[in-house]
């Protein structure tokens, strides 16, 4: 990718945040935005800069970075353009946490921690039931492993749901539609370093990815253990796409789109498709979360029904181009 | 030079050996051919020599080095491997795919510098396929597209080239000019080794042959001591004859037709 479009992805990010703080319930001008960030000025802006607008949306930049940079590095290593961050059994097992928690009655703080438990608990289990198959390497067999653990973890979320009371129910279904509303600058913090960590790692494996691309035994004439690199990304794409699970409930369509969007932009190398997918994916979760806040007020529309109902349509246009 | 030394191979589960003690020496600036029928351990040969099947005894030295305590980016420095098939899962530029080459030598972080881009531009010279640089590999032609595949292993700039059936989808023309591109990498004084179906070509161009069936050598030397018609019609189970070609003296091998045992008139 050529240095301009580089730079106009970090403009489309900067662009997004800077509306998504201004634009809301309360609309606030450019000056309090400076305002807010510097901390001069009057105190109503200032708050709502500080303390709702800009935690939200900075947490919604980085679980779009986080699932964008996760679903390329996961389509590239699975040699599979219809693979995604929560192909490994993560959707499934993040949700189990979440709604065994509500069943449980734990503190509505801890359903989060319970949803990333659960999503590493499955991708642990998706990747003991591919190896057990005997397919370690094999993206097929992985990917098979994941629809297993998903369809498991289905049944046991309709047992669950199946006694338990209907705000529990309600409760655990809003968490899985996804929503950065609640955000808090600690999550903000923690997810940044996660984020940062694991697009850094993804971006470390860029290399090894496109020549995996090439296929398992020419990867091996050049020097690949093919293998342990698959295993690496598929670990690390897992861990990144559960933080952001944990962060803000299921995001659905960001990590399968988003690296479609940027292949078909031009990027082809890895490590330039996974660091654009990052940004694109920020820019595309910000502007959905933007669309949740103001497209029906009062209410908020969930975070993934947004970004499906974007998702769609640009699906189908890639449909078209592919067939 | 490649050699192995009573390398012997099983795959897990398995309980017949895939190579049964098998010695051979790939020596620099020549052609060496491994040939023999399918599943007779031609591939498995190749596998082994990459290290991602491991080696039950025996050793394989490149240049009297052993290959036993090396990585496989290590070994990959050294020998190139051009596999039987490859499908590209994403489309990438001829360059970018002959620069791909170089990986074993980047690593991870380390940016391509001059000896990188003198290694693909000679590739890219040597292969004669400096004309597709800009194209998709996916719009390439089938003899086109096994010419930059060659090119990405002569990129990777190693002292041995290995080949595993790398004419087996191309027509006459496209097939001599893969051949003579390999003689051309020999007398550049790479160690060619080519595991190939085409007996009659291979007897033209290799200086050396190996003859495998069910992981054993079977016949091994110069192509006129291993085409000989008894040996190959035992080994490839099917009638045959060696001749001598007529236009350039090769031994030739000719394959007779099975005359129908009872002609069933009913």
């Amino acid at each position: 990718m050529r240095f301009s479009r580089w730079t106009l992805l970090w403009l489309a990010l900067g662009i997004a945040i800077i509306a998504g703080v201004m634009i809301g319930t309360m609309r606030l001008s450019l000056a309090d935005l400076v305002h807010g960030v510097i901390g001069v000025g009057e105190p109503m802006p200032i708050a709502v800069v500080r303390t709702l607008r800009l935690p939200r949306v900075l947490l919604a930049a980085l679980v779009g970075a986080g699932l964008g940079a996760a679903g390329a590095a996961l389509q590239g290593a699975t040699r599979n353009r219809l693979a995604e961050p929560y192909l490994l059994g993560i959707s499934g097992g993040a949700a189990v946490g979440a709604v065994l928690a509500t069943a449980l009655h734990t503190p509505i703080a801890l359903v989060p921690v319970a949803g990333f438990v659960g999503a590493l608990v499955a991708v642990a289990l998706t990747l003991l039931v591919a190896r057990a198959s005997g397919g370690r390497g094999d993206a097929r067999v992985v990917l098979m492993a994941g629809v297993v653990v998903g369809a498991f973890a289905n049944s046991v979320i309709m047992v669950a749901l199946a006694n338990a009371d209907a705000s529990a129910v309600r409760g655990a279904l809003w968490w899985m539609m996804g929503s950065v509303a609640e955000a808090s600058w600690t999550q903000v913090r923690v997810l940044a370093i996660f984020v940062a960590i694991g697009i850094g790692a993804l971006i470390a494996f860029g290399r090894a990815i496109d020549v995996l691309a090439l296929g398992d035994d020419t990867a091996a004439g050049l020097g690949i253990d093919v293998a342990r690199v698959t295993l690496g990304v598929y670990v690390v794409g897992a861990l990144l796409a559960a933080g952001t699970v944990s962060a803000a409930g299921l995001v659905g369509f960001v990590g399968l789109l988003v690296p479609h969007l940027v292949r078909l932009a031009g990027a082809r190398t890895h490590r330039a498709i996974i660091g654009a997918a990052a940004l694109a994916g920020a820019s595309l979760v910000v502007c959905a979360d933007l669309i949740a806040r103001v497209a029906m007020p009062p209410a908020e529309l969930p975070l993934g029904a947004v970004t499906a109902l974007i998702g769609v349509p640009f699906f189908l246009a890639l449909l078209r181009r592919l067939a | 030079m490649i050699a192995f030394r009573e390398v012997v191979v099983r795959y897990r589960g398995s309980a017949q050996l895939a190579l049964d003690s098998v010695s051979l020496d790939a020596v620099r600036a020549r052609i060496t051919a491994v040939v023999g029928p399918n599943g007779s351990g031609k591939s498995t040969l190749v596998r082994a020599l990459v290290g991602s099947i491991p080696l039950v005894s025996g050793s394989i030295a490149v240049d009297g080095e052993s290959m036993d305590g090396s990585t496989r980016r290590q070994r990959a420095t050294r020998i190139a491997i051009v596999t039987q098939r490859e499908e590209p899962a994403f489309p990438l530029t001829v360059l970018e795919y002959v620069s791909l080459g170089r990986y074993p030598h980047l690593g991870v972080w380390r940016s391509p510098t001059k000896v990188d881009r003198d290694a693909v531009a000679r590739a890219f010279e040597l292969t004669e396929t400096q004309p597709f640089e800009r194209r998709a590999i996916t719009e390439l032609s089938g003899g086109e597209w096994q010419r930059v595949r060659l090119a990405r292993a002569v990129a990777q700039g190693g002292d041995a080239i290995v080949l595993d059936e790398p004419t087996t989808f191309l027509d006459v023309g496209h097939e001599m000019a893969i051949f003579e591109l390999l003689s051309r990498l020999a007398a550049e004084g790479q160690a060619v080794l080519l595991v190939s179906h085409q007996l009659n070509l291979v007897a033209r161009f290799a200086s050396n042959m190996i003859l495998l069936k069910g992981g054993r050598v079977e016949a091994a030397g110069e192509p006129a001591a291993v085409m000989q018609g008894n040996i190959l019609e035992r080994v490839y189970d099917w009638p045959l004859v060696v001749t001598r070609d007529p236009a350039v003296g090769a031994p030739t091998l000719v394959p007779l037709r099975v005359r129908p045992r009872s002609a069933r008139v009913e």
